[in-house]
């Protein structure tokens, strides 16, 4: 089994695959914590959603590089939905739902319309599940994840005090001097990078599972924040990684296998937590 | 120069003003106790102090080198917080942020500073348990160590002892007065109105009818009388020394 590992690792795209999961793995569970606790799970669903339309509309228009599209559009919506969670009359999770349904509504409707391919249904299958894409990367790809990834863990390592605080108490650190409004457009901003990058590993519709699982699963376990970030980081990698590598060999879809180690692992963690409370 | 005068304030949200003409000064050493009815716009006015919400008319003067960032607060606890995975070092630490300026991380002074609060609020052997995991009285030691580590002027304290139990509120208002006896200003909101005549020098009640004074003032007022039921202080004084012992009740 070894040795197959190995000669599967002598081909590039598997490499790629494996590199890029990894990376994204790693970002995704980074900011999982904070999501969770803030109780914005479902931002990263909706947004996930938004990015579908994205897609959908640099399908349309025929664009090369998905991503130029894609990625402003996702950003901006973050920032609306965060702006919304505030004193408004739509409460936050209303927005969500309104922004990330409707998305994808009308996504499906413009490449229904629109229809450049041949194989439309395989076409929404594989933006919504994740697609074989993982192991079609290109160089150029590659290298893009792993800059973004970079950033992501460099903001997030020099923002990490600051986070912890606006996670914690925001009236708090706002009575501190802390621009709490900034690091909560910082996170939206970075939770929408990390969903365009995760798109191409599990599709739109699993981009959740991948930032909450690991989070969950660490806050069953660990008793400190920190702790907490470096478990989820851990398992989010470790779970990505051996997804990757069971889908080869068994030749499940990536995307739902690795979601499917990340459950596995939640029981684990859940089962560990349960008996260290009794 | 006081410590903080509020003129003439108004408080509400936008145009719609809940609380008008407002006058009182905090002095250095003082221990404010701003009681009112549900409603009556205690936080509000809270808010306004810490400047997340602008006065809808008025204004604040803050005076003896003091700044607004510069109030140690102590909030009433969040839905987020009961299920929240952070040390207690952790979140004693978080204190210091307003500290850091332009510094990504905590230094050592920041640290030492905050085993020193952490110390003094008799949490110590606590230092590395999980915050959710802690009793409620605990719990408001905690976020005290945090509110001590922002500052050891002025402290705002918002209904500090709602939800425990009268032996733990007991200690909770020694530990206060203990920290005002240091010389640290006290704001104190609370719907107690009993323990607030108890402990405070100055009142603020704020309602249909407003009234600044101090104590004694609150005392012999019309509003003061018809509030304070001097009977209950009494009775309270008494349970306290039981639970407490004779010489730590004044």
């Amino acid at each position: 089994m070894i040795s197959t590992l190995i000669m599967y690792l002598s081909y590039p795209f598997v490499r790629y695959a494996l590199i890029v999961g990894v990376l994204i793995a790693f970002c995704s569970s980074l900011l999982g914590v904070t999501l969770v606790l803030k109780r914005f799970s479902f931002i990263g669903d909706g947004l996930s959603h938004v990015a579908f339309g994205g897609i959908a509309i640099a399908s349309v228009l025929n664009l090369t590089n998905e991503m130029l599209i894609v990625m402003p559009f996702t950003v901006i919506s973050a920032v609306l939905l965060l702006r919304t969670g505030q004193n408004t009359r739509i409460k936050g999770d209303a927005a969500i739902a309104m922004i990330s349904v409707g998305a994808l509504a009308f996504g499906y409707l413009l490449m229904n319309i629109f229809s450049t391919s041949s194989n439309l249904s395989g076409d929404v299958c594989s933006t919504l599940f994740g697609s074989t894409s993982i192991l079609t990367l290109t160089r150029g790809e590659v290298i893009l994840c792993s800059v973004l990834s970079v950033a992501v863990t460099l903001i997030f390592i020099f923002f990490y005090n600051r986070i912890f605080a606006v996670t914690f108490d925001e009236n708090f650190a706002r009575s501190a001097g802390t621009k709490a409004d900034n690091y909560n457009l910082l996170i939206a901003i970075v939770i929408a990078v990390i969903i365009v990058l995760a798109m191409n590993l599990v599709g739109s519709l699993l981009i959740s599972a991948l930032v909450i699982f690991p989070a969950l699963s660490a806050m069953r376990v660990f008793e400190s924040f920190l702790s907490v970030t470096v478990c989820s980081a851990v398992l989010s990698v470790v779970c990505a990684f051996s997804g990757i590598v069971i889908s080869i060999f068994a030749g499940t879809p990536v995307g739902s296998t690795i979601v499917a180690v990340d459950v596995l692992a939640f029981a684990v963690c859940w089962l560990i937590g349960r008996i260290r409370g009794e | 120069m006081a410590m903080l005068t509020a003129k003439d304030l108004s408080l509400g949200y936008g145009s719609d003003v809940i609380l008008k003409g407002l006058n009182f000064e905090v002095n250095k050493g003082n221990y404010l106790c701003i009681v009112g009815e549900n409603g009556s716009g205690k936080s509000t006015l809270m808010k306004t102090i810490l400047g997340l919400n602008p006065p809808a008319g008025g204004e604040i003067v803050w005076g003896d080198g003091l700044q607004q960032n510069e109030i140690g607060y102590l909030p009433q606890q969040t839905v987020v917080q009961k299920d929240f995975p952070a040390s207690v070092k952790e979140i004693v630490l978080s204190g210091c942020q307003g500290r850091m300026g332009r510094r990504p991380f905590y230094n050592k002074e920041e640290k030492q500073l905050a085993e020193e609060n952490i110390e003094k609020m008799g949490i110590s052997a606590l230092k590395d348990r999980c915050y959710r995991d802690l009793s409620g009285g605990q719990q408001q030691r905690v976020l005290l160590a945090r509110a001590l580590c922002a500052t050891r002027k002025l402290m705002l304290l918002d209904e500090p002892v709602s939800g425990l139990d009268p032996k733990v509120t007991a200690e909770m208002y020694a530990l206060i007065k203990s920290l005002n006896d240091e010389g640290t200003t006290i704001i104190m909101i609370s719907h107690d109105i009993n323990a607030a005549v108890r402990y405070a020098t100055h009142i603020l009640h704020i309602g249909d009818k407003l009234f600044f004074g101090t104590k004694k003032e609150y005392l012999n007022s019309e509003i003061g009388k018809f509030f304070v039921d001097e009977e209950q202080i009494k009775e309270d004084i008494s349970r306290l020394e039981e639970v407490l012992g004779k010489d730590t009740v004044q």
